[in-house]
């Protein structure tokens, strides 16, 4: 009898794992119980090591790691393949978006994108009362976190200000739910500040919404637009991202002498193996696995050529300490000038060398630099170019050391601030914070409020009180829960000032 | 004018609790009042270059030379060891700057500030620093949207304050007590002068804030708090009030060992201060 593989069985026995958790774990079991796509030795050895990661994607990536649908075209055309007529009202929109999202796969076998919805919705809104739009959106909501419980799934709304903005605002803070996370994009030339107020004011309720600077990132992405995603991925519309890998600065930096060896040799010698990574587990997604057959593509949902490859980098902190270490320097990241400018070096270094490599089947034939929020088994290192956790300086400082990363890292950065409840008292005091991040290049502002229930894990958001009933061994209804207990057990995000979580984890519990 | 220099013993370019939106504050050192339960009791004195502070600084960032406190910032740890080694309640780290200094970081962190604080120890004893740093702002093309506030316990003269009144947006002051004699016991002066400020400064339109410290056993009696609502109504129109509650953190000698204030007695408090209708009530931020 051919022998059982022990992790089957641990997952099939879990006490604190639902069925459907149960069978989405024993599936990422089955895929990498098959062979790796093609890499060479070097890559490999690279790879086991831990240099470089693909994210414990999984052996046969038959889907690509986030899908950002257009989800205008099933409201406008209907769709064939699942027998929809296009919708003529706001109710049988919203129900062509709750069919559309089971149809979405992404890494996390959920949706992580589920649209502009004020761009979607206020076509279906003529005639129906705020009251009833507010009843229908909170219907919504509900559906969309009890059903698709995963907290790296994402809603977008803005710049404008709109009724159906104001009412998933009113919603989203009423709920305080994990699901759907959500992003307001601002743009000071069309927002009002009544709706960045109202979106601030939310942060202090329920950390949530982030907030993108939208003229930005639209500079980047053009007419065909973006989404933000899961944890602070800015990815094209109508596509979305084939992968996500990324380099370990600081694992780099110990197998670097000095500063100058690391810039010119260690630093592009990773890159260069992170790209073949890359281009191994793409040319498997597009010349094997088949996905692009799919009436998502056929109906217009999704165009195969706007698929970017997300190049991750984590770790600059420890990075820039070790390389200030090895020349005698004792300035650490985050507070000293001279660190934060190595810091910054090393960003441009980045975006040099990821600009400078020509992919095929990926979106405008380059990789999209991001700065990546960790996954939950990253002992020892911080995520993207966050400052270690508990030496944060004070927010207005904070935004001054990082604000010169933004500009490199065109498919986000991953950043938290953490403010005391103070700040509950004086939302204005926030607005100034958000205003001067984006007068100063930040990307994405993304604040946690001491004293919530609800807080931000890397963009993902999770209950306090979940992760410490999970830790009481009784379960969590929600996936991502999971991924924030080993994330504040295994790394210190709970002992963030006063209290921020980081990480984002796809492989599911057992990684 | 600009040749002013003023003794600033922190500057935080981040504050959602001294005044509208995101400030800068600047605490001077010095005070004029000595009470016993200041929460920054090493803002009051002056240094005297005595060097009991030395010894106890490890990484070696303090010094005498020529008689004169050194205090090198770069190996500063921020470890506030030197602070419990002063004897008279003064801070060596104690920086100064000028005018020019002050724009100048202003100027670095404007697209994140409403306004600017000055605060301390008593910001007024260096009022015509104050008067010479807000007419600059207020000329500055780049730094004239920002408000410019001063927190203080209101012993300064009328005259004195009619001098800083038009280049100032707003001033939040403190009432110790109302009681003469609690007042001279909790701050070793009398409150004469602190309620005629308030009375003025109301009157010239520009009172944001009239702050009072809940101490248990002392301040925080149906006394006080009486008083406090009978004052308010001598004023012509609407005050703005905030309740402050007692803590014990910073504080040192005999009011380290008074206990916090309840929650519940500032909110007594406040429910009182409410039905009087006066204005708007603040509360404490956090518990």
């Amino acid at each position: 009898m051919p022998s059982e593989n022990p992790n089957f069985r641990r997952i099939v026995n879990d006490p604190t794992l639902s069925s459907a958790q149960k069978a989405r774990a024993l599936s990422l079991e089955a895929e990498n119980s098959l062979t790796y796509p093609q890499i060479d030795e070097e890559t490999r050895n690279a790879l086991d090591a831990r240099v470089i990661c693909d994210m414990y994607e999984g052996h046969a990536p038959y889907k690509p790691r986030y899908v950002l649908p257009d989800y205008g075209v099933v409201l406008e055309n209907g769709s064939e393949w699942l027998e929809l007529p296009a919708p003529k009202t706001l109710d049988e929109a919203i129900n062509t978006l709750m069919i559309a999202y089971h149809h979405v796969p992404s890494v996390t076998a959920m949706p992580v994108y589920i649209g502009q919805l004020d761009d979607l919705l206020l076509p279906f809104c003529e005639g129906v009362s705020d009251e009833a739009l507010y009843q229908k959106i909170k219907l919504f909501w509900r559906y969309l976190d009890r059903v698709l419980p995963d907290a790296f799934m994402h809603a977008n709304i803005g710049p404008t200000d709109n009724r159906v903005a104001r009412a998933v605002l009113r919603v989203d803070a009423e709920l305080k739910q994990i699901a759907p996370n959500l992003t307001f994009f601002y743009d000071p030339q069309i927002s009002s500040d009544d709706i960045l107020r109202q979106a601030v004011e939310n942060i202090t309720k329920c950390s949530k919404p982030h907030i993108a600077n939208h003229p930005l990132h639209g500079e980047v992405f053009g007419d065909r637009g973006y989404g933000i995603v899961s944890c602070y991925n800015a990815l094209p519309v109508c596509g979305g991202a084939s992968t996500l890998t990324r380099v370990n600065l600081a694992a780099v930096a110990e197998r670097s002498r000095n500063v100058e060896e690391f810039l010119a040799v260690k630093l592009p010698h990773y890159v260069d193996l992170n790209f073949r990574l890359t281009e191994a587990r793409i040319d498997y997604l597009f010349n094997q696995s088949g996905f692009f057959d799919s009436f998502l593509v056929t109906e217009g949902w999704i165009d195969e050529t706007r698929f970017t490859a997300m190049f991750g980098i984590f770790a600059m902190a420890e990075a820039v300490n070790v390389l200030q270490d090895k020349q005698g320097a004792k300035g650490r990241y985050g507070h000293d000038p001279q660190a934060n400018a190595l810091g910054h070096r090393i960003s441009a270094r980045l975006e040099e060398l990821v600009a400078a490599r020509t992919l095929k089947n990926v979106w405008r034939s380059r990789a999209m630099l991001h700065s990546q929020a960790g996954l939950s088994t990253d002992t020892g290192y911080t995520p993207g170019v966050r400052i270690p956790y508990g030496t944060e300086p004070d927010p207005v400082s904070h935004v001054q050391a990082l604000a010169a990363h933004h500009r490199h890292y065109a498919s986000g950065v991953s950043e938290i601030l953490t403010l005391d409840e103070t700040v509950n008292a004086n939302p204005d005091a926030v607005m100034d914070l958000c205003k001067g991040a984006f007068a100063k290049g930040f990307r994405e502002f993304t604040a946690n409020v001491g004293g919530n229930d609800l807080v931000r894990v890397t963009g993902y958001m999770i209950r306090l009180s979940d992760v410490e009933q999970y830790n009481a061994k009784n379960g969590s209804r929600t996936n991502t829960t999971a991924l924030g207990a080993e994330a504040a057990k295994c790394t210190s995000i709970l002992q963030r000032k006063p209290r921020v979580v980081a990480n984002e984890l796809l492989a599911g519990a057992d990684q | 004018m600009n040749s002013l220099r003023a003794p600033i013993s922190k500057i935080l370019n981040w504050s959602c609790v001294d005044g509208p939106g995101n400030r800068m504050v600047l605490f001077f050192q010095g005070c004029n009042y000595n009470c016993a339960a200041c929460h920054n009791p090493h803002t009051i004195g002056q240094c005297n270059n005595c060097g009991d502070c030395i010894p106890a600084c490890a990484p070696q960032a303090l010094s005498l030379v020529d008689g004169r406190i050194s205090f090198e910032a770069d190996l500063c740890t921020h470890c506030d060891e030197c602070l419990k080694a002063c004897q008279i309640n003064a801070n060596p780290m104690v920086q100064t700057y000028s005018v020019k200094d002050i724009c100048a970081l202003l100027r670095e962190n404007i697209s994140f500030l409403s306004g600017i604080t000055v605060s301390g120890g008593e910001a007024t004893l260096h009022l015509p620093f104050i008067k010479a740093l807000f007419s600059e702002t207020g000329k500055d093309p780049k730094l004239k949207h920002l408000s410019r506030f001063i927190d203080s316990n209101g012993h300064l003269g009328t005259t004195a304050w009619q001098s800083v009144l038009d280049v100032t947006d707003g001033f939040m002051l403190d009432i110790k007590a109302f009681d003469p004699e609690l007042h001279m016991r909790l701050t070793g002066r009398k409150n004469d002068r602190s309620l005629a400020s308030v009375r003025m400064l109301h009157e010239a339109g520009k009172l944001y804030e009239l702050r009072f410290l809940m101490i248990p056993g002392r301040t925080d009696s149906e006394t006080e708090i009486k008083s406090l609502i009978e004052f308010a109504r001598t004023l012509d129109g609407p005050v703005r009030i905030r309740l402050n509650a007692f803590r014990t953190h910073g504080v040192r000698g005999e009011a380290a060992g008074w206990p916090p204030v309840a929650r519940a007695r500032v909110e007594t408090a406040a429910g009182m201060l409410r039905h009087a209708n006066l204005g708007p009530v603040e509360l404490p931020a956090l518990w």
